[in-house]
C-alpha cells in the first residue's frame, strides 16, 4: 500500500494482490457482454456470462486470500478469550 | 379476508414469533460479562468469527429492500436493474485490501465508527462530525425502506393498516435494545435460510411453470418493445451502458462506506475472517442475481403491480404478488416471511451503527467528553430506538416516495466520505482542510444533479433517479452518467487542489494518532490504551 516506510516486520504487499484488478474491471466492460446470443439454457448471453462473473470474483479473491492469509491468525486460535498471546 | 391468505399469515406470524425469541436470546449467546459498552452491544464483542460474519455482512448488505426493489427495477426497465450483479462482484476485490487496514487501525484504536478513525487520522473533529452526519443520514432512509418491505408482504397477505407494522417493529427495537449486535447476528443464520430455500426453489419451479428461462426473456423482450420508453430492453442500449458500469462502481464504492457495513467488518475477529469473508460473500451476489430475474418472471407470468399508498402502482408489489400467484399458500407465508425477516436483520445493525455514530462522534465529542463506556452504551442504546422510530414516522407519515428519494440521496451522499474514510485508510496524504473543502463541493454538485433529474414516468420534476443526462449541461448527447460517480470526481479534485493550497500557505494540519504498523495490526496485538498516543504526541487536551 501506499505507506511511506513499510514495517520490517509485517506487510501486505503481494504481487498476488493484483490478481484483484480483474474482477473489478471485468464487470464494468458492458461491450464485452452486451449481447443476446449465444444464449445458455435460454439466458440471454448477457445474463449468463455475469452470472459467470461471479465465479471469476470468487476465484480470484479466493487466490489472494490463501496465498496472503496469516498463519496465526487462524480460525480456531482463540475462541473466545479476547486476547491470545502471539508468538512472535 | 380469504383462506389462502389466513395460511399465508399463519405461517408468516409464526416464524415471526420464532425469530423475535431468538432475538432476545441473543443476548446470553457467547455471552459476555457485560453488555454495558460499545464493544459488546454494539460490535458483538468484536469477536465474530467466518461464519458468524458471513451470515451477518450477507444479511447486513442485502437487505429485504434489496429483495423487492432490484425485481421491481428488472420488471419496470430491464437489462438496466441487472446493474446489482456487477455492482456485488466488483465490490470485494475492490475493498479487500483496504478493509483489512480499516479492521487493524480499529483494533488498535477502539474505533467503533468509521468516523471515530477520520478524527485519529486527521485530528479534525469537524471532518469526523461530517463523515458521521453524512453516515446517519444516508443510513436513516436506508431503515425506513426495510420498512417498505415488509409492508409490500404485508399488503400481499391482505393485512392493512399501521399497526401490523409499528407491532413488528417496536419487537425489533426492543430486542435491539436488549441484545446489540448479537440479535441480528443470530437471527440472520434463520433469515439467509429461509431466502435461499426460497429462492431455490422459485428459480426452478416458476420458470417450469412459466414455459422455461427462454420463453420469460421472449416475454419481457416483447413488454419491453411495447413501451415508449426507449431505455428499457433485456439487453442495455447505446445510452445507458456507461451509466450501468458507473453506477456498479459507484455502488460498489459506497457500500462499504456505509456505518452498517463498517459495524458488521469491525464485529469480525481477525483479518483472515475479513479476506475470507471476501471471497465468501459473492455467494450472495448469485442470489440476488437470480432475485433480479423474478422480475422477468413476474412480466411472464403477467403481474400487474398493485397501486401503492399513492395511487400509483408500486413495482415494489410485483415478487410478493408472485410468489402470491404461483406457490402453494403455505409457501407463499414462507417466502414473505423470509421477506419480513429479512428486513428485521438490516434493520437492526443500520439502527445500531446510526447509533454509534450519534454517541461516538456527536454525543461524546460535543456534549460529554468524559462520558464512560457504560454511559456509552446506555446512549445508543437510546438513541437506537430514536432511530427506529424516526424510521417508522417516515413511513407511516410521509409519502414513502420520499424515503426511497433519501436513500438515492443516500447512496451519492455516502460517496462524498470516500476521501477521508476510503483513501484516508491507504494514505496521509490530504490535508484535513482539503477533505472538508472536497466534501463540500461534493454535496452541492451531487444534490444539484440531482435536483436537475426528472422522472417522466412519476411526472416528478426533481429527484427523479440517478442518471444523469448529459444533455443537461448542454452536450449534445442522450447518454446518461450517475451522479455520484461524477460528485466524488469533483470532490477528489477540490480536495486535492485545496490541499496542494492549503500546504503550500502552510496552514497547520492536523496530526495523525495512528502509525503504519497499526493499519497491519492482527488478533492478539497489543492495544493502544484510549489517549496515550495523544498524550505521547503532546495533543491532550
Amino acid at each position: 500500500m501506499a505507506d511511506t516506510e513499510p514495517g520490517p516486520r509485517r506487510s501486505d504487499r503481494s504481487p498476488w494482490n493484483w490478481l484483484l484488478i480483474i474482477p473489478v474491471v471485468v464487470p464494468l466492460l458492458t461491450f464485452l457482454f452486451n449481447k443476446d446470443e449465444p444464449r445458455l439454457a435460454g439466458f440471454p448471453f448477457f445474463y449468463w456470462m455475469q452470472f459467470a462473473f461471479i465465479v471469476l470474483g470468487v476465484g480470484c479473491t479466493t487466490i489472494v486470500y490463501l496465498v496472503t492469509r496469516r498463519p496465526s491468525g487462524g480460525e480456531n486460535a482463540s475462541a473466545s478469550s479476547p486476547a491470545a498471546p502471539k508468538e512472535d | 379476508m380469504s383462506g389462502r391468505h389466513t395460511t399465508e399469515l399463519v405461517v408468516f406470524a409464526v416464524l415471526f414469533v420464532i425469530v423475535s425469541a431468538m432475538g432476545f436470546v441473543a443476548a446470553r449467546w457467547r455471552r459476555p460479562t457485560t453488555m454495558q459498552s460499545l464493544d459488546e452491544w454494539g460490535l458483538g464483542g468484536r469477536s465474530f468469527g467466518s461464519w458468524i460474519t458471513w451470515f451477518l455482512v450477507g444479511g447486513d448488505l442485502y437487505t429485504a429492500y434489496t429483495f423487492v426493489a432490484v425485481p421491481a427495477l428488472v420488471f419496470g426497465a430491464g437489462a438496466a436493474g441487472f446493474y446489482a450483479v456487477p455492482y456485488t462482484i466488483v465490490v470485494y476485490p475492490l475493498v479487500f485490501l483496504v478493509l483489512i487496514r480499516l479492521w487493524s487501525v480499529s483494533h488498535v484504536h477502539g474505533f467503533v465508527t468509521p468516523a471515530d478513525f477520520v478524527r485519529a487520522r486527521f485530528g479534525s473533529s469537524t471532518l469526523a462530525l461530517l463523515v458521521a452526519i453524512t453516515g446517519i443520514v444516508a443510513t436513516m432512509p436506508y431503515i425506513a425502506l426495510q420498512l417498505v418491505g415488509i409492508q409490500a408482504t404485508l399488503e400481499a397477505m391482505g393485512v392493512t393498516g399501521h399497526w401490523p407494522l409499528i407491532i413488528a417493529f417496536a419487537i425489533l427495537a426492543a430486542y435491539t435494545y436488549q441484545s446489540g449486535l448479537r440479535a441480528p447476528a443470530l437471527i440472520a443464520f434463520v433469515k439467509d435460510l429461509l431466502i435461499y430455500i426460497v429462492i431455490l426453489v422459485a428459480i426452478f419451479y416458476i420458470p417450469h411453470k412459466l414455459g422455461g428461462w427462454g420463453h420469460i426473456f421472449g416475454a419481457a423482450q416483447a413488454k419491453f418493445d411495447k413501451t415508449p420508453a426507449p431505455a428499457d430492453g433485456t439487453l442495455l442500449n447505446h445510452n445507458n451502458q456507461l451509466n450501468y458500469a458507473m453506477l456498479a462502481l459507484g455502488s460498489a464504492l459506497a457500500l462499504f462506506l456505509y456505518p452498517h457495513s463498517v459495524t458488521g467488518v469491525l464485529a469480525s475477529k481477525n483479518r483472515n475472517v475479513i479476506k475470507r469473508n471476501m471471497a465468501a460473500l459473492p455467494a450472495y451476489s448469485f442470489l440476488l442475481g437470480l432475485i433480479a430475474l423474478l422480475g422477468f418472471m413476474a412480466i411472464a407470468g403477467g403481474i400487474k403491480p398493485v397501486a401503492g399508498g399513492n395511487g400509483k402502482p408500486d413495482g415494489n408489489t410485483v415478487v410478493p404478488l408472485l410468489f402470491d400467484h404461483i406457490f402453494p399458500s403455505w409457501f407463499t407465508g414462507v417466502a414473505y416471511a423470509a421477506i419480513g425477516i429479512g428486513a428485521l436483520v438490516p434493520a437492526a445493525i443500520m439502527s445500531i451503527a446510526a447509533a454509534n455514530l450519534f454517541t461516538r462522534n456527536i454525543y461524546k465529542e460535543y456534549f460529554r467528553r468524559d462520558a464512560s463506556a457504560s454511559e456509552e452504551a446506555t446512549v445508543s442504546k437510546l438513541a437506537s430506538l430514536v432511530v427506529k422510530i424516526g424510521a417508522v414516522l417516515a413511513i407511516l407519515l410521509l409519502d414513502p416516495q420520499f424515503s426511497i428519494d433519501l436513500q438515492l440521496i443516500g447512496g451519492v451522499i455516502i460517496l462524498q466520505t470516500l476521501p477521508s474514510v476510503g483513501l484516508g485508510l491507504i494514505t496521509r496524504w490530504f490535508h484535513r482542510g482539503g477533505l472538508i473543502a472536497g466534501w463540500v463541493a461534493g454535496m452541492a454538485a451531487g444534490m444539484w444533479m440531482l435536483y436537475r433529474i426528472p422522472n417522466p414516468a412519476t411526472k416528478k420534476l426533481h429527484f427523479g433517479g440517478s442518471a444523469y443526462p448529459l444533455s443537461d449541461i448542454g452536450l449534445d448527447t442522450k447518454m446518461t452518467v450517475y451522479v455520484g460517480a461524477i460528485a466524488l470526481a469533483i470532490n477528489l479534485i477540490v480536495a486535492v487542489l485545496a490541499t496542494v493550497l492549503l500546504r503550500a500557505l502552510k496552514t497547520t494540519d492536523g496530526v495523525d494518532v495512528t502509525r503504519t504498523d497499526d493499519y497491519l495490526a492482527d488478533e492478539g496485538d497489543p492495544k493502544v490504551v484510549q489517549g496515550t498516543r495523544e498524550v505521547e504526541e503532546g495533543l491532550a487536551t
